[in-house]
Parts: structure tokens; C-alpha cells; sequence
């Protein structure tokens, strides 16, 4: 497929065209929700449809008054600032337990290894709505509902998994002997987490950290159940926007998430990079 | 040296110390060492994720509000022929008038009532009038005071309901969960129009069959064209990939929400094209087109990236070897590439469908009455009907559903071979 040969027929040289206008209607339908909403963030009528005016690139057509509205709107700003102290608190805690627990589950004396992994995963596996109703019950028995640390709690037990696997991953091409020459060297088993297997592992535990991020920066299902109003998140108040009054500031929120999850594939992209050149697996 | 002195060498460390159980102590050491690790977090799993999954288990069968409530009655009824199709005997009303005083005065006897109105309506009226009356109550003839108060206490179908449901645990949740009801004649489904959680169920898992399938239609040819061209622009066209995957869900789901609506960016296009006219806008939304359009989208992600890491081992020395020995391009397509990336179309397809079955948000919001699925029940019964019991219930069912296809999935791919981005 990757270069059409120049004795191709004609049935081969109309497949070779349209499978590449198919796949191009695809990557359109991937990619254009995500993009039609940016322009429409600039609407200056409080529309969802592109007015004639915008239509028309007229400059009157657009404003930045549904990001104005964003900024100004308490309710929304309450919102971004619980988004903002419940999400890295709950990446903290995910990165720092997971990040330890896969050291441990990747030494090949690991009692139980795969039961234990089963259940350390299971939160990425089981509904988002079973986890959340499980956590209602569970968490209003010993007061934990409606607080701040109950929904972090339920964040990082969510956003755990991800940081097992990305770590788990970089392990496998971790080189242990490196562990056992810091210790022959003498240095201790804190040092020799911190200045050897660390600054190794390092790609795989920010990229995990950043996946639990997102997992809690973007949850809404459990944060609904869990959260009182004062724990009301971003995603929150964009599914209650959503679901009552339909306001396109909606639209510029969601603009704005946009570019932080181009932020993140970047920095992500990084990493890997950088990981496979560490690993020689790249040829660039 | 013979065998025999040879088995009697033991080997030892330069202590003295037999080498077998050295060994085996570095080993404890080590397992220790490695358990110590974990165990911080799966403590930290077990609080936060375990006991709630657990305590869901627990509240779909637990049902000691009756035996609580009303100790008393629920003994004095053990002596009672339910199917005697009589009232039970003044002992078990002198019981009662006991239990519903106690009831009555700490204020729980509407609990009770609103508990047993899930399996026979009309019960938490009975409760709440009988509870404000039985203060007053005389000592002696008390059938007489309970049937002054209440004529419904002389039906036996509201006596066979508490008895039914005076042990500590019920299956009634899962009964009503499988829309099935117990009858006198044992345990039967509800008539065929009114099986409305059987009837969520078979939507649900229709709907995400075709989620899943429409991904693996959608998700082939992305998969096949990314793995067949040079890695440079293969990693550019994966962008297109990866950013919806890392956009937040809501932007997603209020993208399709723009894009869907009566007067929104495709309707209008289709308008202005001419394709449709101005007075029949196609209805996109709030139904099931809608649900299927939006998830088809925010899990084709979850398709693609397994077929793609299949398809990049695959050699395509296997296509020129069956195309050189005479096969079509489409043959050697279907009985060569085809069969080797069956392992992707499983591994997406298992993961696609166990993240749809559960969706909540993209339903609720885009799904309007006829695109919703079972979790949008679950949701309802936590916070609008308040029949956690029913909700729980629902929520084990739908996670037996799951764990089998986990299984499946762990047997299939293995749990540790998640590939993320």
C-alpha cells in the first residue's frame, strides 16, 4: 500500500485512490469535532452554528466575549479552581503509590503476581458508574462523601492503573544489573532508586503521571456522586451546562481543554522519543 | 566416589550455612522486599476501590430493615400459614402494635415502609398512617385498633410481603433487577411490557455491539494505512489519531452536541446544500443515532491503537510471497494479512465493548430517551429514586457482564500487554 507500483492496473490504481479518500473521510470524522468547536468558541451571538457574518470572515462576527464570560462567571471559576486542586493532588498520590508498587510487582520474585496485578488494574476496567455508585455507598458510611480528600481518594484509585502500566512498561527494558552495581558500589537502596533507577524510569512515570491527570482533570462520573456542590470540578459544571441552560461558554471551556490536551500529546510525544533514542529502538 | 557419598555432600556457604537454605532465605528476602513495595498500594486500592466494590455486593442483597425494625412481628409471623390466605392470629398485631410504637417514636417506621413499597406499592402510605395513629393505641383487641386504622392491614397480601421480606437478606433487588416478581406461585417475569430492565440490558448490549462494530469498520483501514506507511508520516497522521483520544470526553460529547442538532453546523450543511429541506431537519440527536455517532467517535481511539501495534509486526514479505505465487490482491488481503491481525480485532473489539457497556455521560447527554443505556438506570435509582438496593443490584449485574469479557480479555491479550498511546 505504501507506494502505488508504476505497472499498477487501472482496478489497482482506483483502489489505491479511493482507500486513501476513505481513510481521509475517516481522519475528517476523527478530527473535526474537535476542531469545529474552536472557531465556533469565537461566535460573538450566542449560537452553536456558524452565523453569514463568520461565514463571511467578518470581523464583527467575532468575540471573545464567551472566554470574558469564562473568566468573570464565578461559577465557572469555582469550578476550575476545584478542577485545579483536586486533579494534582490526585496525580501525587496515583504517581507515588503506583510508581512504587511496579517497582515491586516487576521483580520477578513477586508472590502472586497476577492476581495482584488483576486487582491493582481492575479500576480502569470496571464502569466508571459501578466504581461510582460502589464509592457513594462505601464512602457515606465513614464520612468521607461530599469532601475534598474523598474525591481525591476515588481520583487516584482510578487514575493508579495507568501509572502501573506506563511504569511497568519502561521496567522491561530497565537493565536490573545497573541496581545491583550502585549497591556493589555501595550505595544504599535510597540512593540507588533515586540516582540510578529514577532518572530511567523517569519517561515512563511522567507519562503515567500525566495519564492519571488527565483521568482526574477529566472525570465527571464519580466526581457527580462523590463531590458536594463545593467540590464541583470543570467537567461537572460542563455536564450540568450541557444537560440545563446550553451556554457557549461551554464552547470556549472546552477550547481551552482543547489546548491543554495538545500540551500534554506534545510533552507525551517527547518522552516517547526520548525513551526509544535511550533505548536505540528509533532510527531518527 | 560412589552415588551414595556424592548425596550425602551437602553443598554449603562459606558459613556453614546448607546452600539450599541460603537460597531460599535470600528468596524470602527478596519476596518480602517486593510485597513491601505493592503493599501500600493495594492497601490504598483496597480502602478507595475494593470495600465500595464490595459494599455495592453487600447492599444489593441486604435487607435487615425489617428484621430490625420489627423484631417482634417478624417472630410472631413465623407461626403464620401464608398461604392460608387468612390474617394472621391477634398475636402477631399485639407484636406489631410493639414494634410500631418503638418504630413510630424514633421515627423509623416510614424506613420500613418506604423499604417494602419497592415490592408492593402502597405500603409506605400504610406505614406512614398507621405510624401517626399507634401512639394512641388501647392495650387488648388490637386487630380490631390496626384495621380502624388501616383496612389495608386486612389484606394478606401486605402480611405474605413482610414475611417475604423479614429475613436479613433478600434476593428481591436481583428479582426485580431481571424484571421478575415472586408470586405465589413462585418466581415468575413481570408481563413482556413491562420488562423494562431486561428490555435496557438488550439495548444496551445491541448498542454497544454496534458501537464496536462500526469502530472496527472505521478502525481497519486507519490501522491498516498507518502501519503500511513510512514511519514519518505515519507518526504525523497518528496526531489525528491522538488528539481526539486526549481530548476531554465532555468536549467531545459537546462537540457532537453542537454538530447533531436541529439547527446545528450539519444540519445547516445539509440545508444549504439542498440535500435536505429547511422543514425536514434530520433528527440527529437525542436518540439512538446520536448515542452511536458520538461513541462511535470517542472509542475509535481504543480500536485503533491495538489493530495499528498488530499490524506494525506484521511482515509484509507475507503479502509478496502470496502475491508472487499468484494471489490477487484481495486474496492474498483475505487469506494472508486478513487472519494475522484477528489478535487486534479481538483485543479492540473486547475493549471497546467493555468501555461502552458502561458509558453513562455521552448517553445522558446525546441519548435523549431512546439512546440510553442501563448505567443511566443506575444513575437514576442513586439519585432520584433512592432504591440503592435496586441500583446496586443493577450495578453487579452489569459487573458480572464485564469481569467474564475482562476475563476474556486477560485470556486473550493479557492484562500487562495494554498498549497506552
Amino acid at each position: 500500500m505504501s507506494a502505488l507500483p508504476p505497472y499498477a492496473s487501472v482496478g489497482q490504481r482506483t483502489w489505491y485512490y479511493s482507500f486513501r479518500i476513505i481513510c481521509g473521510l475517516i481522519f475528517f470524522f476523527l478530527i473535526f469535532p474537535v476542531l469545529v468547536i474552536i472557531p465556533l468558541s469565537f461566535n460573538a451571538q450566542n449560537f452553536f452554528t456558524f452565523t453569514p457574518e463568520m461565514l463571511s470572515f467578518d470581523p464583527a462576527g467575532y468575540s471573545l466575549k464567551h472566554y470574558e464570560d469564562f473568566f468573570t462567571n464565578s461559577d465557572w471559576q469555582t469550578a476550575m479552581w476545584n478542577s485545579v486542586r483536586i486533579a494534582p493532588m490526585a496525580t501525587i498520590l496515583a504517581t507515588g503509590f503506583g510508581t512504587v508498587a511496579a517497582i515491586g510487582l516487576s521483580q520477578s520474585h513477586m508472590p502472586a503476581r497476577s492476581v495482584i496485578m488483576a486487582i491493582l488494574i481492575s479500576p480502569m476496567i470496571v464502569p466508571l458508574i459501578i466504581s461510582a455508585a460502589g464509592m457513594y455507598f462505601f464512602y457515606s458510611r465513614i464520612g468521607l462523601q461530599g469532601t475534598y480528600w474523598g474525591v481525591v481518594m476515588a481520583h487516584a484509585a482510578l487514575g493508579t492503573p495507568f501509572v502501573i502500566i506506563t511504569v511497568t512498561a519502561t521496567l522491561v527494558g530497565f537493565d536490573q544489573s545497573l541496581v545491583r552495581a550502585a549497591a556493589n558500589l555501595g550505595a544504599n537502596p535510597v540512593t540507588t532508586f533515586f540516582r540510578v533507577q529514577m532518572p530511567l524510569i523517569l519517561p515512563g512515570v511522567i507519562s503515567g503521571a500525566l495519564f492519571a491527570f488527565i483521568t482526574s482533570f477529566d472525570e465527571v462520573v464519580v466526581v457527580l456522586f462523590l463531590g458536594s456542590a463545593s467540590q464541583k470540578t470543570l467537567p461537572w459544571q460542563m455536564f450540568t451546562g450541557l444537560r440545563e441552560q446550553i451556554s457557549p461558554t461551554i464552547l470556549a471551556v472546552a477550547t481551552l481543554l482543547v489546548a491543554i490536551s495538545i500540551v500534554l500529546l506534545t510533552v507525551l510525544e517527547l518522552l516517547r522519543r526520548r525513551s526509544e533514542r535511550l533505548r536505540g529502538l528509533s532510527p531518527g | 566416589m560412589t552415588d551414595q557419598t556424592h548425596a550425602q555432600t551437602v553443598l554449603t556457604t562459606q558459613d556453614g550455612v546448607p546452600l539450599k537454605v541460603s537460597i531460599a532465605r535470600a528468596l524470602r528476602a527478596q519476596k518480602i522486599r517486593s510485597a513491601l513495595l505493592v503493599a501500600p498500594l493495594f492497601l490504598f486500592i483496597l480502602i478507595s476501590f475494593v470495600l465500595p466494590i464490595a459494599d455495592m455486593l453487600y447492599r444489593s442483597v441486604e435487607n435487615d430493615i425489617v428484621p430490625n425494625t420489627l423484631p417482634r412481628t417478624v417472630v410472631a409471623l413465623q407461626e403464620w400459614d401464608e398461604n392460608s390466605g387468612e390474617m394472621p392470629s391477634e398475636d402477631v398485631f399485639a407484636a406489631l402494635a410493639e414494634d410500631m410504637k418503638i418504630a413510630a417514636a424514633a421515627k423509623t417506621h416510614t424506613r420500613v415502609g418506604s423499604r417494602l413499597n419497592y415490592e408492593k406499592p402502597g405500603i409506605a402510605s400504610l406505614f406512614r398512617k398507621t405510624g401517626r395513629r399507634v401512639k394512641r393505641f388501647e392495650d387488648g383487641d388490637y386487630t380490631a385498633q390496626f384495621l380502624k386504622a388501616d383496612k389495608n392491614w386486612g389484606d394478606p397480601e401486605v402480611w405474605q410481603t413482610i414475611k417475604q421480606f423479614s429475613s436479613p437478606a433478600t434476593a428481591g433487588y436481583f428479582l426485580a433487577a431481571a424484571d421478575a416478581q415472586r408470586t405465589p406461585d413462585g418466581v415468575q417475569f413481570k408481563p413482556e411490557d413491562e420488562r423494562i430492565y431486561l428490555f435496557l440490558f438488550g439495548r444496551t448490549l445491541i448498542l454497544s455491539i454496534t458501537i464496536t462494530v462500526t469502530c472496527i469498520l472505521l478502525g481497519y483501514p486507519i490501522a491498516f494505512l498507518l502501519s503500511s506507511l513510512p514511519l514519518r508520516s505515519s507518526n504525523l497522521l497518528m496526531i489525528l489519531v491522538l488528539l481526539p483520544f486526549w481530548t476531554s470526553l465532555l468536549v467531545r460529547t459537546s462537540a457532537w452536541k453542537v454538530l447533531l442538532q436541529q439547527q446545528g453546523v450539519i444540519n445547516d450543511t445539509l440545508v444549504w446544500l439542498g440535500i435536505v429541506g429547511d422543514d425536514s431537519r434530520l433528527a440527529l440527536i437525542n436518540n439512538q443515532t446520536g448515542t452511536i455517532i458520538a461513541m462511535t467517535h470517542i472509542l475509535l481511539p481504543f480500536m485503533i491503537l491495538p489493530l495499528f501495534s498488530v499490524m506494525k509486526t506484521i511482515s509484509p514479505t507475507y503479502m509478496r510471497a502470496a502475491k508472487s505465487m499468484g494471489a490477487s490482491d484481495w486474496y492474498a488481503f483475505w487469506r494472508v494479512y486478513f487472519p494475522q491481525t484477528i489478535p487486534g480485532i479481538g483485543a479492540g473489539s473486547i475493549l471497546v465493548f467493555i468501555l461502552s457497556i458502561g458509558y453513562y455521560i455521552t448517553p445522558e447527554l446525546v441519548g435523549g430517551t431512546s439512546g440510553i443505556f442501563i448505567s443511566n438506570r443506575i444513575a437514576y435509582h442513586i439519585s432520584f429514586s433512592l432504591n440503592w438496593g435496586l441500583a446496586a443490584a443493577l450495578g453487579v449485574m452489569l459487573l458480572a457482564i464485564v469481569m467474564v469479557l475482562y476475563w476474556l480479555y486477560d485470556r486473550i491479550v493479557g492484562i500487562d500487554n495494554v498498549k497506552l498511546g
